[in-house]
C-alpha cells in the first residue's frame, strides 16, 4: 500500500485497513458454508438440455446421479465417442444400474428410502435409446421418482 | 525472561484468509438441481394377467417423436412451439367438443364439484428421437398444465398456482391432474 505523499497541511489519514480480515473472513464463511465439493469426477461431458418449467430438487442428500454423454477427450481413446454411462467413478452399462440403485438405497435413511429421486444428467445430444433402457431398468428396480436434469431458459411468451 | 510478550503481527491474517477464500471460490460448485420430475410408471408383473384398461380414444392424445425429431401430435404434424396450444385445447376442452376428451364431476375436498378432465397424453418417441427434442417436448407438456393451474388459481383464488397455500394448491393439482404418461418403449425406429 503506497503512502499518499501529504501535500495538504493536515493530509488524508492512511486507510485503516485492519477490518479487511474480518471482510475477507465473512465472504469466506459464506463459500465455505455454501459449498459443496464436488464428490465425483466427471467422465462424460454433460450439458444439460434447457427446460424452462423445471422445479428444484428439495432434498439433494436424497439423489443417486446418473449421468449419460460422450466420455470426455481424455478418455476416448480408451473408450470411444459413444454415449455412455457414468455411475460413481467409472464407466458402467444398463446392466449395473440395478445394483447402483440398490447401493445408493442403503445409503439412505429407511424413512427417506421410498423418496429417493433418480436425477439423470444426460447431454441434450445424446439419443433417448439410452435413456429409455435407462427408464426401463429404473422401473424394474422400482426406481420410480425420477428427474430429468434441465437448466433455466428464459420464459419465451 | 521479563521480557513483555510481543503482539503478533495480525498483518499477514488477511493473505492467509484471501487464500482460503481463492481455494473455496475455485472448488465451489453452485450449480442448482432442478430439472423436471417425474414418475415413472411401476413395472407391470409378468404373472399378472394384463387388465385392460380401456381408455376412450377421444381421452388420449398421443404424442409422438420419430427419429428425425418430427413432432405429431393426435396425428397431425406439429412445430413445438404448436404443442402447448394444442395440449390445452386437449386437457381443458372448455367446450364440450365430442372429440375432445370426458370430463367428469369430481367432488374435491375442500372446493367442491368439479368437471375433471379425463384426458391423458401419452408421450411416445422412437431409439433414435434425441434427447434435447424429448425434454423439449415434456416441458411444452409441463408448461400446458401449469399454464392451465394457472387460469384455475386465478379464477378461483384470484391468485397464480405458485403464491397460493398448500393446501389451495392440492385443490389446483386435483383439479387438473397432470396425466403424462410415458408410453412403454416401442421397438420402433433404428437402433442407436
Amino acid at each position: 500500500m503506497a503512502k499518499f505523499s501529504n501535500k495538504g497541511k493536515k493530509g488524508v489519514p492512511a486507510l485503516s485497513t485492519a477490518s479487511l480480515p474480518d471482510i475477507v473472513f465473512m465472504i469466506l464463511f459464506f463459500f465455505m458454508v455454501s459449498t459443496s465439493m464436488r464428490q465425483t469426477d466427471r467422465l462424460v461431458t454433460v450439458k444439460v438440455p434447457e427446460a424452462s418449467e423445471i422445479a428444484k430438487l428439495e432434498r439433494k442428500d436424497l439423489a443417486a446421479y446418473i449421468y449419460v454423454g460422450t466420455p470426455v477427450p481424455s478418455m476416448q481413446a480408451q473408450f470411444g465417442t459413444d454415449a455412455r454411462i457414468q455411475l460413481n467413478d467409472s464407466f458402467k452399462t444398463v446392466n449395473d444400474i440395478r445394483d447402483f440403485i440398490a447401493a445408493e438405497r442403503e445409503t439412505k435413511s429407511e424413512v427417506d428410502r421410498q423418496f429417493m429421486t433418480v436425477s439423470i444428467k444426460a447431454d441434450e445430444n445424446v439419443r433417448m435409446g439410452i435413456i429409455t433402457d435407462i427408464k426401463q431398468e429404473l422401473r424394474r428396480t422400482s426406481a420410480l421418482r425420477i428427474m430429468y436434469n434441465a437448466r433455466k431458459a428464459e420464459k419465451n411468451n | 525472561m521479563a521480557r513483555p510478550v510481543q503482539e503478533i503481527n495480525a498483518g499477514s491474517m488477511a493473505d492467509i484468509a484471501f487464500l482460503l477464500l481463492i481455494f473455496f471460490l475455485m472448488v465451489t460448485t453452485m450449480d442448482i438441481e432442478a430439472g423436471l420430475q417425474r414418475r415413472l410408471p411401476p413395472m407391470p408383473d409378468e404373472n399378472q394377467k394384463v387388465d385392460d384398461i380401456k381408455i376412450n380414444r377421444r381421452n388420449i392424445l398421443v404424442v409422438r417423436i420419430n427419429d428425425a425429431d418430427r413432432l405429431f401430435a393426435g396425428g397431425q404434424l406439429l412445430d413445438v412451439s404448436q404443442l402447448k396450444d394444442k395440449a390445452k385445447e386437449f386437457l381443458a376442452n372448455p367446450a364440450n367438443d365430442e372429440n375432445l376428451p370426458e370430463r367428469e364431476d369430481k367432488v374435491i375436498e375442500g372446493f367442491g364439484s368439479f368437471a375433471v378432465s379425463k384426458g391423458v397424453i401419452s408421450l411416445q418417441n422412437t431409439r433414435g428421437t434425441s434427447y434435447k427434442t424429448y425434454i423439449e417436448v415434456q416441458n411444452e407438456l409441463v408448461k400446458a398444465v401449469n399454464e392451465l393451474r394457472d387460469e384455475f388459481s386465478l379464477t378461483n383464488f384470484g391468485r397464480v398456482y405458485s403464491a397460493l397455500d398448500e393446501d389451495k394448491q392440492r385443490i389446483v393439482r386435483e383439479a387438473i391432474p397432470q396425466n403424462i404418461s410415458e408410453a412403454e418403449p416401442k421397438d420402433t425406429g433404428r437402433n442407436r
